[in-house]
């Protein structure tokens, strides 16, 4: 936002990069600080390695990760949707009315979708047909979507939701693993392969790097973002049917705060905010840098808010010190 | 003619009418009594909001304002509670401090090390609450703690009104001398406007972000003060998503997302709006549930309400530049 117009942009001028550069790159980088922080939790806490513990553990980000990955592509194509929380909310909420009119599973679990898919619609069309910035059309329908919500539950909650659904977020598929890392390991699939194996990937770093130049080599800008949006939206729908069979409850206030733990781990993940570059595999990576991190602090009795620090520092850290090391590099030479 | 179709007109309008129809129904609302509380109510909110509109002009954004408040009202709190005999200047002037300095922060970060705003004040906004939970471990500051001079001070009335109220005002006329008439002002409003423009007439891009983060910062510290005087309680998660609110007053208020465009006067009845709605709420017996999502649609109207008289400026320009072609 800042800087964005007055920097260069680096357009690499060959497409594959030598060892070197993996082994330096962004990814490398970050998967060693998973291991580091992996191995650091298996000394300091005896508790860490145990198949049972590490399975809870995958709980810290599996739903958030579902979003960030329709999230990343949506800042790789230079929009943002800080309403996923609100989604949450609001798609967690409807699931509860329709819970209360006496519908299954199916239908919960179709509800909850839906309303995901609506609500990215409306972000969609307000970004797309209306020409508005998103970073500020979602800050409107974050409070929109979770004041929907608080309209219809006050101070209220929704809970008795059937004992079948509770497998979405309480169930395993097979030991350890749980159906939501499943889902996790599926979308991470999902999503790699769509953004970096397909046309509409490439469309999609594209618009990220030229949205002008995109246009006028035929591709249907608007479209794609729209696309985006709705695939935000029913990730999120899909957290909100994870995290609400988990919880077995619906609060309006459901999921607060999870949009910047998202978009925190979008940027962890390599992906850069001003759109244009970033990678799935970085996401993924970043996703259990966080949960390692949260639950081997948790472990240590360390308290939630203290966490955050160290989440606030690594996002900018991981930021900050590329930058420092070019400067200090520039200044040595 | 003009006037009458500025936005700031438009909003004015829309707050008086809305005055009006309640006022209609529940004369008690409009007592001068209950407008100045109104008004004092808002006045957080208007400081916050004039701050996060330099932000913003300067093409940023400053997520970490309402963390920012709750870490110095802590730090103030603390002050007080452990030398409860300091003067009044002097609480005042180290939460000025405490907060330019960590807006400062902010700013050194965006203009040093060129990280994206929203990525740099989304970690400080974190890593600022953080902080209070390690000072305190979590435990509250309450009222009976705080001596009377601390808790009193933005409550004492002059002319009817409380010290909180006046200290908006104050700060309201500041801001629009800063923004009118001051170099500074005018190089905020250049930075947002054309960067590249801006650096060519010798303008410091980074620098003047780095300022604007300041302004920001020191009106969230006062801000932080005079909050946990005013509700003479400090503790973690005071002011918790606040900064959405701000951020909502300024686009409201007319201040363009993209940088360069907005005004003092704008932002101040942005915050109004809200404030009016916030308070109007209960007295016409609708729940305060409603509040979140009325601010999020006027959120999205007046966003959109911004984007088309934008854009129908910018068409009349390419149509004349056709035309000379």
């Amino acid at each position: 936002m800042s800087h964005a117009d007055t920097q260069t942009r680096h357009v690499p001028d060959r497409l594959r990069p030598s060892l070197y550069a993996h082994l330096v790159g962004w990814e490398s980088l970050l998967l060693a600080v998973a291991v580091a922080v992996f191995v650091f939790n298996a000394f300091a806490s005896p508790y860490f390695l145990d198949a049972w513990n590490l399975s809870d553990a995958t709980f810290n980000f599996t739903e958030k990760a579902m979003i960030a990955f329709a999230m990343a592509m949506l800042i790789i194509a230079g929009e943002i949707d800080l309403s996923v929380a609100s989604i949450i909310a609001l798609s967690s909420t409807v699931m509860g009315l329709a819970m209360q009119m006496g519908a299954g599973t199916p239908v919960l679990v179709l509800v909850g979708l839906t309303t995901g898919l609506l609500c990215g619609a409306f972000n969609g069309a307000l970004v797309t047909r209306l020409g508005l910035p998103s970073i500020v059309v979602t800050i409107g329908t974050m409070s929109l979507f979770r004041g929907v919500s608080y309209i219809i539950l006050g101070d209220g909650a929704f809970t008795r939701y059937p004992a079948s659904f509770a497998w979405f977020g309480q169930g395993y598929a097979f030991w350890v693993i749980s159906v939501e890392f499943v889902i996790f390991v599926l979308l991470a699939i999902f999503f790699g392969i769509l953004l970096h194996k397909t046309n509409f990937g490439r469309m999609v770093y594209a618009i990220g790097n030229n949205a002008t130049g995109a246009l006028f080599s035929g591709i249907r800008v608007d479209r794609v973002k729209f696309v985006l949006f709705l695939m935000t939206g029913l990730m999120s729908g899909l957290a909100a049917v994870c995290l609400t069979s988990r919880l077995g409850s619906t609060r309006p206030s459901i999921a607060s705060g999870m949009e910047l733990e998202i978009v925190t781990m979008v940027v962890l993940g390599g992906i850069n905010i001003l759109g244009g570059s970033g990678s799935i595999p970085g996401v993924v990576i970043a996703a259990f840098v966080m949960g390692l991190v949260t639950f081997g602090l948790g472990l240590l009795n360390v308290p939630g808010i203290v966490m955050s620090i160290f989440i606030g520092l690594l996002l900018i850290g991981v930021i900050a010190l590329p930058r420092l090391w070019a400067i200090w590099r520039k200044r040595t030479v | 003619m003009s006037a009458l179709k500025s936005r700031e007109a438009i909003l004015f309008g829309a707050i008086l009418a809305l005055t009006t129809v309640i006022a209609t129904r529940f004369p008690g609302f409009v007592t001068p009594t209950n407008l100045v509380s109104v008004f004092t109510d808002t006045s957080p909110l208007m400081i916050l909001a004039m701050g996060q509109m330099v932000v913003i002009l300067t093409r940023c954004i400053d997520l970490s304002v309402a963390a920012n408040l709750a870490l110095t009202g802590m730090v103030c709190a603390m002050i007080n509670v452990a030398m409860p005999g300091l003067p009044m200047v002097v609480i005042l002037v180290v939460a000025l401090i405490l907060g330019a300095a960590l807006g400062a922060i902010n700013g050194i970060l965006v203009w040093k090390l060129s990280i994206p705003p929203i990525v740099v004040t989304l970690g400080t906004m974190t890593i600022f609450r953080g902080i209070i939970f390690l000072l305190t471990e979590g435990k509250w500051i309450n009222a009976h703690e705080m001596s009377p001079h601390f808790t009193g001070f933005p409550r004492n009335e002059i002319l009817g009104m409380p010290v909180l109220g006046w200290i908006g005002i104050i700060v309201a006329l500041i801001m629009m001398v800063v923004m009118a008439r001051s170099t500074m002002g005018r190089a905020i409003y250049a930075v947002g406007g054309n960067p590249h423009a801006a650096v060519y007439t010798g303008i410091d891009v980074g620098k003047t972000q780095f300022y604007a983060f300041v302004i920001s910062g020191t009106l969230a510290g006062l801000t932080g003060y005079l909050w946990v005087a005013r509700y003479s309680v400090a503790y973690v998660d005071i002011a918790g998503g606040f900064e959405l609110d701000v951020v909502a007053a300024c686009v409201i208020g007319g201040v363009s997302i993209a940088g360069g465009a907005g005004t003092v006067f704008g932002t101040l009845l942005g915050a109004l709006f809200l404030g009016v709605v916030k308070n109007a709420l209960p007295v016409v017996d609708i729940s305060p549930f409603w509040q979140l999502a009325i601010s999020g649609a006027a959120i999205i109207v007046a966003v959109a309400f911004n984007a088309k008289s934008g854009r129908s400026k910018g068409r009349v320009i390419l149509k004349s530049a056709e035309h000379a072609q």
